[in-house]
């Protein structure tokens, strides 16, 4: 069979390597969520968060200060921003406004009326229901997704592609949990679109696939992973420039953007790097895989009629 | 003859940036910024009754909201947004808010209505009152009285009966509202109060009545605040990024696809046109959420460029004319681009479903921009390229971006 294309890898033939590394971050995702959970934001965990951009230069330690002189101790702000100007605070308790007050006369009086503060309190029921309806959304979303993909291709292109979006998605959750990034409220946005936007790459190579599939016979195995291979490598080109797109924009965000879109955007990063990934490396030797497994029916349809 | 078309392209061009240009300025200036780019805050208060008062209704929780409303004119803050959500919660977003303690302060104090005799002691309060009871009346002169009912008829006649031939005083917190005098017992429970009322006036009295016999406390269950200045920063960081992002796309896609690059590129800022009337035509509200959105949605309308262009690329390769090249790839590429566009919306729309504020503007954001990136970056797209190939001026393959070399022999 002459695809015509430049076949530069076989990500087939290594496929499992990439499982193994797939499941091995899989693994240290699920460990390390269960050893030390996520780093949740205000929105997930009830207190008061402070976000005060000062105006002026300040130091970790000067910030630290100006709490403990109001009676705040065991708080340890971050200092980051543009010229270090922003210290962001978070407290575990749901401060009264009174207090909130008292923080930001505080900073005011020691770097001046420039000071401005944006503050989240979340009462702890609030965050509950938060955490709850997140999950429900990611399982919808995705359900909403397969059962798409299972009207457009067949099942076991819905499968594959299903188990590389979740896959995807618990990416972006197990870095979030491993390098102990807060999760906040756009987290959940940028996790959810990464479920939306994942499946693109996927559907665009499932399409060449049963493309090829209608186009050529493919009497055995091999045939079948050199024509996996070789479909992956007709869509790279498309591929890498649609995530390139998007990778970019996300990019800016990210390096220019404002404080609390910074994280949202790294997120972004993460969902999308990793969807490209696995489009390639986990979705299509996947459904080979499931493919593969009906083959001895395959086999003997067309060993009769050649 | 080719150069009718030719000029078609740009004439539509030149017409459309240049309404583009002439409309920006006051699109731009009318978009309603959320309270997280312009200062402000965000309340969501839950509700419930106050000691051993009844449970908390829709009637009650409007009626409640409204009152909040009323409260929030009264300090002349601009464009309050007042929502009720599920069966005890009110959100309140007030952007452009400096004084935010002392607003705070005012709404969360319940409804205390009293009615008071001359010498200040409480008489009665809200709770002496039946439920949304209250109503307006019009005598025969077309004046109107307001009518209330009261639970114990017996008490009312007894307070009346106490305080004949002086007044009752209607308070609202400590300000005296009215002052209707009493000329009789009044027996049954039910009265009307007469004065020199206008139609709004004697509205705005029943409306306090019922809202003080509904005694709801309100909790703040989240709030956010933002000062203004740090919104203004995020505003100008953020669309900031964006711009850039935009930029190095389209710099990108005139390298790599050359004139169809260009027409991606035309598209791109009708795109953002486009979207930012929908903005305000549906009024919404432009959170920093949805500014990513609006960044990320150029990278998703850029995409559909993307899949239609490399498509009929690999047509002209394959050995197709221009024309043909240009049906064939985006007739293909049409189902894997709605594909990816319906993928989204259905994440975009769980997304609306759970979120709340900014978030629900980031999901709104990413539908209406998949919903207008289709009609300018694909339809808008193919159009433009169309009257540019039949027009037979850019007819070598270099200029889509195909080497002479990767052309197959039909």
């Amino acid at each position: 069979m002459n695809f015509n294309t430049k076949i530069r890898f076989d990500f087939v033939g290594n496929r499992n390597k990439f499982f193994l590394f797939s499941i091995a971050l899989t693994v240290i995702g699920i460990l390390s969520l269960l050893i030390f959970n996520l780093n949740l934001g205000v929105d997930f965990k009830a207190g008061t968060n402070m976000d005060i951009s000062v105006g002026k230069a300040v130091s970790q330690q000067e910030a630290k200060d100006i709490l403990t002189q109001i009676g705040i101790e065991g708080v340890t702000p971050t200092v980051g921003g543009t010229g270090n100007q922003r210290v962001s605070a978070r407290f575990d308790e749901v401060l009264a406004q009174p207090k909130i007050v008292e923080i930001q006369n505080a900073f005011k009086a020691a770097y001046g009326d420039q000071v401005s503060a944006e503050v989240n309190v979340v009462s702890p029921d609030m965050a509950r229901e938060l955490g709850i309806k997140t999950i429900w959304a990611v399982l919808i979303a995705s359900v909403g997704i397969m059962i798409y993909v299972m009207i457009r291709f067949e099942w076991r292109f819905a499968l594959a592609a299903n188990i590389a979006i979740l896959y995807d998605a618990f990416v972006v959750v197990a870095l979030f949990s491993i390098f102990r990034l807060e999760v906040d409220l756009p987290f959940i946005a940028a996790v959810l679109t990464t479920i939306g936007y994942s499946i693109n790459d996927k559907i665009v190579i499932f399409d060449r696939i049963r493309e090829n599939l209608r186009f050529g016979k493919y009497k055995n195995r091999d045939q079948l992973s050199e024509m996996v291979n070789a479909s992956l490598w007709q869509t790279m080109e498309r591929n890498i420039y649609t995530v390139l797109a998007v990778l970019v924009i996300a990019v800016c965000l990210f390096v220019f953007g404002s404080h609390s879109i910074k994280l949202f955007a790294l997120a972004k990063i993460i969902g999308l790097t990793s969807g490209a990934y696995s489009s390639i490396c986990i979705a299509s030797p996947l459904w080979l895989l499931l493919k593969g497994k009906e083959k001895p029916k395959v086999a003997v349809k067309s060993s009769t009629s050649s | 003859m080719f150069g009718k078309r030719i000029v078609a392209f740009l004439a539509i061009v030149v017409v459309m940036f240049g309404v583009i240009a002439w409309t920006s300025p006051a699109i731009v200036k009318d978009v309603r910024l959320g309270l997280d780019l312009k200062g402000g805050f965000e309340v969501l208060y839950e509700a419930e009754p106050l000691e051993g008062g009844q449970a908390v209704t829709p009637e009650t929780l409007k009626e409640t909201a409204r009152s909040l409303a009323s409260r929030i004119d009264e300090l002349g803050i601009v464009e309050p947004e007042i929502t009720t959500e599920g069966t005890n919660r009110i959100r309140l977003r007030l952007a452009g808010v400096t004084n935010e303690d002392e607003v705070r302060k005012l709404l969360a104090k319940p409804i205390n209505l009293t009615f008071r005799a001359p010498d200040g002691t409480i008489e009665l309060d809200g709770s002496d009152f039946v439920q949304n009871g209250a109503g307006v009346g019009y005598d025969n002169l077309g004046k109107p009285f307001v009518t209330i009912k009261l639970k114990d008829g017996a008490k009312f006649e007894e307070v009346t009966g106490r305080l004949i031939g002086q007044y009752l005083a209607i308070y609202l917190d400590d300000e005296e509202l009215s002052r209707p005098g009493v000329s009789q017992a009044i027996p049954g429970g039910s009265a009307t109060i007469t004065g020199n009322y206008t139609n709004d006036e004697a509205k705005a009295l029943r409306d306090t009545i019922n809202l003080g016999s509904l005694p709801l406390k309100l909790v703040e269950k989240y709030t956010q605040s933002v000062g203004a200045s740090l919104g203004l920063a995020s505003l100008k960081d953020t669309v900031e990024a964006g711009i850039i992002g935009t930029i190095i796309i389209l710099v990108f896609l005139i390298i790599l696809f050359r004139i169809p690059g260009v027409v991606a590129g035309i598209t791109v800022i009708t795109y953002v046109w486009l979207l930012l009337i929908v903005f305000n035509l549906m009024n919404a509200t432009l959170t920093l959420p949805g500014i990513a959105a609006f960044a990320l949605g150029v990278g998703m309308a850029v995409d559909a460029n993307i899949i239609m262009y490399e498509r009929i690329k690999e047509e002209i390769r394959s050995g197709k004319s221009l024309l043909s090249s240009l049906k064939a790839g985006s007739k293909h590429s049409m189902r894997t681009i709605m594909d990816a566009n319906i993928t989204n919306i259905i994440a975009s729309a769980v997304l609306y479903y759970i979120g709340n504020g900014a978030i629900r503007g980031f999901a709104l954001t990413m539908i209406f921009s998949i919903l207008i990136s289709m009609v300018t970056n694909i339809f808008f797209s193919r159009f433009l390229l169309m009257l540019i190939i039949k027009s037979n001026l850019f007819n070598k393959p270099s200029y889509y971006g195909v080497k002479e070399a990767e052309i197959r022999e039909l």
